[in-house]
């Protein structure tokens, strides 16, 4: 089985995911970002776990893909929620627990 | 009697009780409680005296001889058979640990003797105010702490333990301060109440700190045990030297001994009855009683035994003669009489200093009677004749015809002090001089002499003030009420006839008989009369009073002169020799006398006002001074570091804040990068 | 009557929170309602205290009773475990005694905002904390109740207190929690570092540290120390006394001097002394030295001080240096004395306080300067306060004189193992400190009680000791004398208890 290959898929969509956390303003790509990052992760445990014969990586997987769908709904919940209130959904303006 | 005396102080204390609380409903506003208290007292003080005495005949009786073995060296039982032992009784009244501690009574010829003493003399003290005290404001109040200061005394003079008679102690104390302060209106009696109170309790700390080494020393503070420890061979003498010198400090501060005497002085601040009964009869001997109490620790502290000289003897002899010599420049009376009281101390605090036990207990007793008499007299003029004025200058003089009971008893008691024979003080006195002669001390006996003859001398002038010469006052003199006159007389009487209590020559020692203790008692000598050095004291006395008439009644045959000289020319030539005589005198008043009287007696006043009494008042304003700083450094440093600590760490907590944007995605980027930071460690140094 | 000696305890530290319920539950218009609940809460606790001095075995004072010992948290092996000896119960009936006379005393005294709802519950919560501290036997809940007591005193100082109130609310608050903190990392370690893994502070006190060397005893004690010492509070962490005093309301002051001050002592005397008697005989000379430079130092603020209550409050810190010097020496003579001489403290300097409280209530002032003549103008009161300065000052037959003199007596000989020499320093220091004291309270009296009213107060309206003070205020007085006339009354009772403790240091 050739691991490298889907190690390396994973790692780029994780950092694709990471650049996109970090760069773009708009919360709808945030999450979407996110959601490359957790996928990335992912591959990653489905790999090893069909490389490992364990079923746990597997299992895992199952679990982030519920978790992702929630943390969809609760985070496209929040940006409708910032968009509403800053007519906008960028995430630069939503700064009101600065220290 | 003996082994019931509790409640001879138990009586004045719910006598106290009872006119705090009913004194003012009563008709005579509990006065009459606190005399009916007293009265009791006094009674059973008299019985308890006699049944004493009787215990000692008895056993004197039962062991023939024992007598003069009961006066050498008596501290085993064991060896030397039965003598007359204390009465002891006591219940437990803390404990800790193994140790039990006790309050109760010990009973004893030194106990009675004090005893009869306050009683005696605050019962007269208790009439004589129902008088003196008419219309006072706090007239029950006075009464309640009459009765408080006579419990608390009684308490200190059956005291079985030192721990005992320090409470006794310190309550005498509070009393004192209460009384001198009685009229507290007035800042100058609270000042005087404060510095009483003050002066005598930084005196307390050596007595608090010698009780307590005396106590790890004997390992009790039963009085017998300290002494039989303190007799004993074994005893260590570091301890007892620096227990004497302690208890020492205590006796200085309580007994207006040099250099802590300048609060008596003061305390003449207080009502007249209250210097009589306090502060001249009984309270301020309580240091002198002290020093009889527990003998033992300083005989053997001190080495009394051999003679020289010891710490105890010096402040005593410097005590006798500041104390005369400034009672020459006083113009208040009680003012010359707290002085003299201050002088007779020292007499006491010497004559325990030199060995004279019997001497100084003696001079204690026969003190209590004259003294008492003269302020009771002093208070009589001031309340009948000089309009409540005590200024013997300006409000007083040629009293002697308006008051003649006052006068005559005023009389006996300045000789009485002054110590002419047969008076009480002559042999009291003597009896301190004798055994300081004989015992080695022969320095002190001179001491005494001197102080001798400026007492005589100061007691001439101040009679001669009060009740000589013209009345300059602006009332109408007049006697005294009866409640003021018998216990005059009375006291008149006991100054009269109480040296004869222990009067050698006439084969009457009865002091040396029933009083000094026989078990667990130093080794004092018991002086023979000396004829001679009785002569020598009573011609002093006797020439110190000629010289003070001389000079102070001079002025009344000066008017005469002058008018003769005035009149007739032959006169003025005729008398030339009388004055030359004046002029001899002049010579010698202005250089010997005026030097005594004048400039030694000033600067000796001066230095008392303006040094000793600058460090006491120095003392208590550099205290306020090192309180301001130290409270500063209170405020300004410690708390200022706490303080300075909090908001230090808020302001960091503030710098930290600024870390956080709010924003998202700088936090996330924060988190990336430490993960990756992590990350990148692990990596290196796996 | 068994039931009552298993369930005493409890009861006494329990049942202020049931008053507590019931008094939330009273609308907040009902204030007589309130005031009776409150009054009757502290009254059947002060009964089954009551019940307790009648039940409790003086022949045994040595030994725990009432004890109760259940299972509470046992993952830390911690145990609901409560009793009390000769050293706890004066305590314990100390506090349930003044909680009782706080709560008349406030009857017609309400701080403002006024609120007595809240107030009286927080009087019920603070004796619930106290009361429990003087009864747990078990460290963890020690440390509980040791803290429950902050939180009604921070409220009671910040919200009922002076113009200053925030400030020395926090102050008080940050303090004590601080010294907590470490003093809950001693109990810890105790527990790692004893063989047995438990909490139980007669089981810790039975090994006498045995099984942990002195360095580890030193530096378990040294976090103790700063627990306890803050609470004391010594010389240098007091800091915080001053300031909650004077900002504090009576009442608050009253309990703060008379009880919460004790907590920090008793704690030395209950848990650091006998769990780590290495480490005590260690620190031994420094608290010592500590506790001397408080009397002094303590003195020489009071005579700087134009405020009553706070000259009153540095004269706890120098009082509560003979309580600490009387620890420090680690004799059986010291520790008695500092039981007393807490006793003393929490009766005398808890009256002081009252009437400094009644002072403030009539003359709306406390500076010392503005006032005079109380004696005329409310005698009765002044001859109180004149008492009481007595008292405080020491005088024998009151009963501050039984916590200063043996104290100083006890500095003589400490306990083998210390230097006798630097505590005769001690002592002489100390009895250097009686003479201060007389100074600033006499000092005191003097210019508040005696001379002549000023012309600022000449025609003010002045009422002398009323009924609710009387009631408040005389079984203190009488407890005064009586513990000063018969002293034996508490000696006999903490002495066997004492004995306990000071036994490991006499060897």
């Amino acid at each position: 089985m050739i691991m490298n290959q889907f190690l390396i898929l994973s790692a780029f969509l994780f950092c694709v995911g990471v650049y996109g956390v970090l760069a773009r303003r708009n919360g709808v790509l945030v999450l979407m970002s996110v959601e490359l990052m957790l996928n990335g992760v992912n591959l990653n445990l489905i790999a090893f776990s069909a490389r490992l014969h364990a079923v746990s990586g597997q299992v895992f997987a199952l679990f982030i893909i519920t978790i992702a769908a929630a943390e969809v709904g609760v985070g496209l919940a929040i940006v409708l929620l910032i968009y509403r209130n800053l007519r906008s959904p960028d995430l630069d303006g939503v700064d009101q627990l600065k220290g | 009697m003996l082994d019931a005396a509790w409640i001879i102080p138990l009586i004045p204390a719910l006598s106290f009780v009872a006119i705090l609380f009913f004194g003012k409903k009563m008709p005579r506003q509990g006065s009459e409680i606190g005399i009916v208290a007293i009265a009791t007292t006094f009674v059973l003080s008299c019985v308890a005296a006699v049944q004493w005495i009787q215990r000692v005949n008895r056993y004197e009786g039962s062991h023939q001889g024992l007598g003069a073995l009961g006066k050498s060296l008596m501290l085993s039982t064991q060896e030397h058979g039965a003598v007359v032992k204390p009465v002891v009784h006591s219940i437990t009244w803390w404990q800790n640990g193994a140790f039990k501690f006790g309050i109760g009574i010990q009973i004893d010829g030194l106990a009675v003797m004090m005893l009869f003493v306050v009683t005696l003399i605050s019962l007269l003290v208790h009439i004589y105010s129902t008088a003196y005290m008419k219309g006072d404001i706090r007239f029950t109040y006075f009464y309640a702490a009459l009765s408080l200061f006579t419990a608390s005394m009684l308490i200190l003079v059956v005291a079985p333990n030192t721990l005992q008679l320090l409470v006794g102690w310190e309550l005498v104390g509070l009393c004192s301060f209460m009384l001198i302060g009685h009229w507290w209106e007035e800042g100058a009696n609270t000042n005087a109440a404060l510095k009483a109170f003050l002066t005598t309790r930084t005196g307390d700390i050596g007595l608090m700190i010698g009780v307590i080494i005396t106590f790890f020393a004997a390992g009790t503070f039963n009085i017998v045990g300290i002494n039989q420890y303190a007799l004993s061979p074994g005893a260590d003498h570091t301890l007892m030297v620096v227990g004497a010198s302690c208890l020492l400090i205590g006796i200085i501060g309580k007994s207006g001994q040099f250099p802590l005497h300048t609060w008596l002085p003061d305390a003449m601040a207080g009502p007249t009855p209250v210097s009589a009964l306090i502060h001249a009869a009984t309270m301020v001997v309580a240091g002198v009683y002290l020093g009889a109490r527990v003998y033992g620790v300083f005989w053997s502290g001190f080495n009394i035994g051999d003679g020289g000289m010891n710490p105890m003897a010096v402040i005593g002899a410097i005590t006798i003669l500041i104390g005369a010599a400034l009672a020459f420049v006083q113009d208040d009376i009680k003012k010359v009489l707290a002085y003299s009281t201050v002088s007779q101390l020292g007499y006491m605090v010497m004559g325990l200093g030199v060995g004279s036990w019997v001497g100084a207990v003696f001079h204690l007793f026969t003190h209590a009677f004259f003294k008492a008499l003269l302020f009771l007299g002093a208070g009589s003029v001031s309340h009948s004749g000089s309009h409540h004025s005590f200024d013997m200058k300006k409000d007083m003089g040629g009293l002697r015809k308006y008051m003649p009971i006052t006068f005559w008893t005023f009389l006996i008691g300045s000789a009485a002090l002054a110590g002419i024979a047969p008076l009480a003080g002559f042999w009291s006195k003597d009896e301190i001089l004798a055994t300081a002669g004989q015992g080695g001390f022969e320095l002190f006996a001179i001491v005494g002499l001197v102080g001798a003859f400026l007492t005589a001398a100061y007691m001439t002038r101040c009679v001669y003030l009060t009740f000589f010469g013209e009345y300059r006052g602006h009332g109408q003199p007049h006697e005294s009420p009866k409640a003021i006159t018998v216990p005059l007389i009375v006291l008149a009487v006991f100054s009269v006839f109480a040296g004869l209590a222990n009067a050698a020559p006439l084969g009457l020692e009865k002091f040396g008989e029933y009083v000094e203790p026989k078990f667990a008692f130093p080794p004092v000598i018991v002086p023979t009369f000396d004829y001679g050095l009785a002569g020598a004291s009573l011609f002093i006395v006797l020439s110190a009073i000629g010289v003070g008439v001389f000079l102070w009644f001079r002025e009344e045959e000066m008017h005469a002169f002058k008018g003769l000289t005035k009149r007739n020319v032959l006169a003025r030539g005729g008398y030339a020799l009388l004055v030359n005589k004046y002029y001899l005198d002049d010579l010698y008043e202005g250089v010997i006398v005026a030097g005594i009287k004048g400039p030694i007696a000033r600067a000796s006043y001066w230095i008392n006002q303006n040094v000793i009494d600058a460090v006491v008042k120095g003392a208590g304003l550099a205290a306020r001074a090192i309180a301001g700083g130290t409270y500063t450094l209170d405020q300004d440093v410690l708390d200022a570091g706490y303080d300075g600590l909090a908001r230090e760490t808020g302001a960091s907590g503030g710098l930290l804040s600024r870390v956080q944007t709010g924003r998202l995605q700088w936090y996330a980027l924060v988190s990336f990068a430490a993960i990756g930071v992590f990350s990148l460690a692990l990596v290196i140094f796996r | 009557m068994s039931w009552f000696d298993d369930w005493a305890l409890t009861l006494a530290v329990f049942l202020p929170v049931v008053g507590m319920v019931i008094l939330l539950l009273i609308p907040r218009a009902e204030e007589g309602a309130q005031k009776l609940v409150a009054l009757l809460t502290t009254l059947v606790t002060f009964a089954v205290g009551i019940g307790i001095l009648f039940r409790f075995d003086y022949n045994r004072a040595g030994r725990l009773q009432f004890g109760v010992d259940k299972s509470w948290i046992d993952v830390i092996n911690s145990r609901y475990h409560m009793g009390i000896d000769g050293i706890s119960l004066p305590l314990l009936i100390l506090s349930m005694f003044i909680t009782v006379l706080c709560v008349i005393y406030s009857w017609n005294h309400f701080p403002e905002p006024h609120n007595p709802k809240a107030f009286l519950a927080l009087i019920l919560l603070l004796e619930v904390g106290m009361n429990g501290t003087f009864a747990a036997q078990d460290l963890i809940l020690f440390f509980v109740f040791f803290e429950i007591v902050l939180l009604p005193m921070f409220f009671m100082i910040g919200v009922w207190g002076g113009p200053n109130r925030e400030y020395a609310s926090i102050k008080f608050f940050l303090f004590t929690l601080f010294g907590s903190a470490l003093m809950l990392l001693s109990f810890l370690a105790l527990y790692f570092l004893s063989d047995v893994h438990t909490f139980s502070i007669p089981a810790l006190s039975a090994l006498h540290g045995s099984g942990i060397v002195e360095g580890t005893q030193t530096l378990v004690f040294a976090g103790m120390f700063l627990g306890f010492a803050i609470k004391v509070p010594m010389f240098p962490f007091h800091t915080w006394l001053p300031d909650a005093h004077t900002e504090a309301p009576t009442v608050g002051s009253v309990l703060l001097a008379a009880i919460m001050l004790k907590l920090g002592t008793y704690g030395f005397i209950r848990i650091a002394l006998p769990l780590l008697p290495k480490g005590a005989i260690n620190w031994a000379p420094w608290i010592g030295g500590l506790a001397v430079i408080g009397i002094i130092y303590g003195a020489f603020c009071c005579l700087a001080q134009t405020d009553m209550k706070r000259l009153i409050a540095f004269s706890s810190v120098a009082h509560m240096g003979f309580v600490m010097l009387g620890i420090a020496t680690l004799t059986d003579f010291g520790i008695n004395a500092a039981i007393f001489g807490m006793v003393a403290h929490g009766l005398i300097t808890g009256m002081l306080f009252f009437v400094a409280g009644s002072v403030q209530h009539n003359f709306h002032t406390r500076e010392i300067k503005r006032l005079g003549g109380l004696l005329v103008q409310a005698p009765k009161m002044g001859w109180i306060l004149g008492f009481c300065v007595m008292a405080s000052l020491g005088l024998p037959g009151l009963a501050g004189f039984w916590g200063e003199f043996p104290a100083i007596l006890s500095a003589f000989q400490p306990a083998p193992g210390l230097s006798d020499v630097v505590f005769r320093v001690y002592m002489v220091i100390a009895a250097i400190g009686t003479v201060l004291a007389a100074g600033y309270l006499l000092w005191m009296l003097q210019r508040v009680a005696f001379g002549t009213p000023k012309s600022e107060f000449e025609d003010a309206d002045i009422h002398d000791v009323g009924l609710a003070e009387w009631i408040a205020w005389t079984p203190m007085l009488l407890g005064i004398v009586i513990l000063g006339v018969y002293p034996n009354l508490l000696f006999s009772l903490t002495n066997p208890a004492v004995e306990h403790v000071s036994r490991v240091f006499a060897r």
